[in-house]
């Protein structure tokens, strides 16, 4: 299966994992290890009550919920019965977020931001979390979770003035793009260092608790990022201190060339894991909007009501590069991201609304146009405040603020030297 | 001194750990976002008994264990503050904060400025540091330096009961991330640097008087220890006991400035003294290279250089790590200060 043009052989007992496939292959999934997707077997495991015991969740966190099956229909006992307004809505985001991507990724390459990641693939994840959760529940996301900040309504030009690291930059360009920090729309500052943010969602929500607010935090790291330290000191606080978190893996099967057996090892999944901790677990299909939505509302409620944190697996596919700086050509198949086998998140919601007689061709078309126009009338006015390239009109003297609450000595004679 | 004590203050006397008890328990009594938490902080109150009680009188929830962690204490703690809150949290020795550097160093440090304001952590890290209790390579060192390398925390580091509680409760009441180390071998006296003189305590001490309530000292504010003309002793922590004795050895008018916080700096009071005598010792038990020592010669070149008569000189820790038992030849104590003094003076 796996098929190389120079045969990269291993002649020690040295066990290294490889990934399905590699450059060359005829991209095949089916030894992935992953429940039998074409039956509904998926669809039919149940769905206790969010009080229960967390041991109680290993079918779930060994198998795959699910609740869109491929062919369009919502299925099972996860179905969370949302109305065809709030589909819609969710559809929105999700296109709405793809098309901020593409025309974020297109300046890149024109030269006029530095760097950006997309999504393409996962915008399920962030957007069905956000519409479940409350809209002052902190999300601390990785960089892969922009869904999180469009769906809670931040403004898109201040989002692509980030990116741009230009004069209407909130951040006043002291963060590499998409490291975006809202605390109004209770999006946690995202830092560069992998996994760190896992631990301050458990903070911040044991913080919840010490103040006995009902408020829930909601953490997201990529599945590489897992194999870090803050991943574990998160699952043992939460555990210990029964934190109302939510702990997300996103496994979209790399983690920049590396799949996801690097850091998965032989663990039976990743949501396996949070068992070992006495949390509540569950694997579920990351591109089905419906089955992340009633996901997160389970383990929403299940913190809130005093159960503690939930881990859950949000099992998906990155479609494109990790980021504008990576060639994914260069160490797996071409064709992997039409190949996977759980489609794409856009199309099985869009599908499922069709099929329900609320959505068609024309209206999917027209809503496409609709985003791409707006995103593009948006861009220009972000443009107009500048970029890296051309001019930020950042002021030098910003440098020097916000390193503390007040500036010490030295750095006002530091910003003196500077000239200004 | 500028400290800042409200009212007429009731003094007690007090070691060092019943001043930082006090200072928690001052905070903790004052404001319910002060949390304290860390290894063996509970029930137990500290392996050095520095929150002893305190979980008695403030409730479990307010003071009580961590799992052994030293990322998920700080990274918790990050979350807390960030939320609103104003944890304390012990690290057990600072030998093992290294397992929370990230957290401190990318994540509290950084939290205010690449959020540009948005959430910051008012988090204070306290932890025992420093040698003379037979600790060897792992209960003994002194890290410093590696965190007044980073921007966006502050480095504090108390020599004596007074200075403790006060820039204890100003570390918790500051909105930046503090990280406070506890000279261990100050807790429960003075040090001169001898091994074979007598163990001191703060009974009696002057500076082991402290108001029971609350007061602050500010940070940026160096403390003269002791006044003098001819030489100035650059010093922090233990190391101030030990420049006091070498100092009554060699009969030398030095003047000690205890810098108390290394981070900000107040590098006001060292140019004043430097110009003033026109020689700059510097003592401090890290290692040599990179140690904290280097940073404070590079100022006085840059600020005192035609005032001074002598080159700069710096007794510190050697560069090894420490060792258990040859501790004593491995501290800077007294012998070694006192040369250095009576060096620096010669003409
Ligand atoms: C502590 C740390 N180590 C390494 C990196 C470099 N890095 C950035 S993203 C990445 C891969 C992360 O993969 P994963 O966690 O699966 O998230 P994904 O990109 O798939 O969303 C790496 C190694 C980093 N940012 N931080
Ligand atoms: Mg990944």
């Amino acid at each position: 299966m796996v098929a190389h043009k120079t045969s990269r052989k291993n002649i020690s007992n040295l066990h290294v994992p490889e990934p399905l496939n590699r450059p060359g292959a005829t991209p095949d999934f089916s030894d992935l290890h992953m429940p039998d997707l074409v039956s509904d077997k998926t669809h039919t495991l149940p769905r206790p009550i969010p009080l229960v015991d967390a041991f109680e969740t290993e079918q779930l966190a060994s198998g795959l919920v699910r609740v869109l099956t491929l062919d369009g229909r919502a299925k099972g006992p996860w179905d969370p019965k949302l109305d065809a307004d709030t589909l819609r809505l969710g559809l929105r985001n999700m296109m709405l977020t793809r098309s901020v991507d593409k025309r974020m990724f297109i300046i890149q390459r024109q030269g006029k931001a530095s760097f950006y990641m997309k999504s393409l693939g996962e915008e399920a994840i962030a957007v069905a979390s956000a519409m479940a959760l409350k809209d002052d529940d902190m999300v601390f996301p990785s960089y892969r979770q922009q869904g999180l900040l469009l769906t809670r309504g931040y403004p898109l030009r201040d989002l692509m003035c980030q990116v741009l690291s230009n004069s209407g930059d909130k951040l006043e360009g002291k963060a590499i793009p998409i490291c975006y920090s809202s605390r109004e729309k209770a999006f946690y500052s995202i830092g560069a260092s992998l996994g760190t943010q896992m631990s301050h969602a458990v903070g911040w929500a044991m913080a919840c608790a010490y103040k006995g607010t009902d408020g829930v935090s909601c953490a997201f790291t990529g599945e590489g990022a897992t194999a870090e330290g803050d991943f574990h000191y998160a699952l043992t606080f939460s555990s210990t201190y029964r934190a109302p978190a939510i702990i997300n893996i996103v496994n979209n099967q790399w983690a920049i060339s590396s799949f996801q057996g690097i850091a998965a090892g032989a663990s039976k999944t990743f949501a396996y894991r949070g068992l070992g901790f006495g949390l509540a677990s569950l694997r579920i299909d990351g591109n089905d909007f419906l089955a992340v939505y009633a996901a997160i509302k389970w383990a929403a409620e299940r913190a809130r009501t005093g159960g503690g944190a939930t881990v859950i697996e949000h099992f998906t596919y990155r479609k494109e590069g990790h980021s504008t700086s990576d060639d994914p050509s260069k160490y797996r198949a071409k064709d992997e991201p039409n190949a996977w086998p759980l489609g794409d998140p856009v199309d099985r919601l869009k599908r499922h609304l069709i099929l329900m007689g609320e959505w068609d061709d024309e209206r999917h078309e027209a809503l496409e146009k609709e985003l791409d126009a707006y995103v593009l009338k948006t861009y220009k006015e972000a443009e107009s405040f500048g970029t890296l390239t051309t001019q930020t009109g950042i002021n030098p003297a910003t440098m020097f603020e916000k390193v503390y609450e007040d500036m010490p000595e030295h750095l006002r004679r530091q910003r003196q030297e500077l000239g200004i | 001194m500028s400290d800042q004590v409200s009212q007429k203050p009731k003094m007690k006397q007090m070691n060092m750990i019943q001043a930082i008890n006090s200072a928690l328990d001052v905070k903790m009594s004052q404001d319910p976002d002060v949390l304290v938490f860390g290894e063996d902080v509970g029930f137990f109150g500290g392996v050095f008994r520095c929150t002893a009680g305190l979980q008695e009188k403030h409730g479990l929830h307010r003071c009580f264990d961590a799992p052994i962690s030293e990322g998920g204490i700080v990274g918790t703690a990050v979350g807390m503050g960030a939320f609103g809150l104003r944890p304390v949290v012990e690290i057990q020795f600072a030998d093992y904060i290294y397992p929370a550097f990230d957290q401190i160093c990318s994540e509290a440090a950084r939290l205010r400025y690449r959020s540009n304001g948005d959430f910051t952590a008012p988090i204070t890290i306290r932890s025992p540091m420093g040698g003379g209790i037979h600790g060897g390579t792992s209960h003994s060192q002194s890290p410093e330096a590696l965190f007044t390398h980073i921007a966006g925390i502050k480095t504090i580091i108390p020599s004596n009961p007074y200075d403790a509680k006060g820039l204890l409760i100003k570390a918790i009441e500051d909105n930046d991330p503090v990280v406070f180390f506890e000279p261990k071998r100050l807790y429960n006296g003075p040090f001169d640097g001898d091994p074979h003189s007598p163990a001191k305590n703060w009974g009696g001490h002057e500076l082991g008087l402290v108001p029971e309530g609350h007061y602050t000292i500010d940070f940026e504010k160096a403390r003269i220890h002791r006044a003098g003309n001819d030489l100035t002793i650059l010093c922090y922590g233990t190391m101030v006991w030990v420049a006091e004795a070498a100092v009554e050895a060699t009969g030398v008018d030095a003047e000690i400035i205890d810098l108390r916080s290394l981070s900000p700096l107040d590098l006001d009071a060292i140019v004043k003294s430097v110009t003033k005598t026109g020689r700059c010792l510097i003592l401090h038990e890290a290692t040599r290279t990179s140690g904290f020592g280097a940073e404070l010669i590079a100022e006085v070149q840059e600020h005192c250089f035609y005032a001074l008569e002598k080159p700069i000189m710096r007794v510190t820790g050697w560069d090894t790590p420490y060792p258990h038992a040859l501790e004593w030849e491995y501290f800077p104590g007294l012998e070694r200060c006192s040369r250095a003094i009576t060096r620096i003076m010669e003409d």
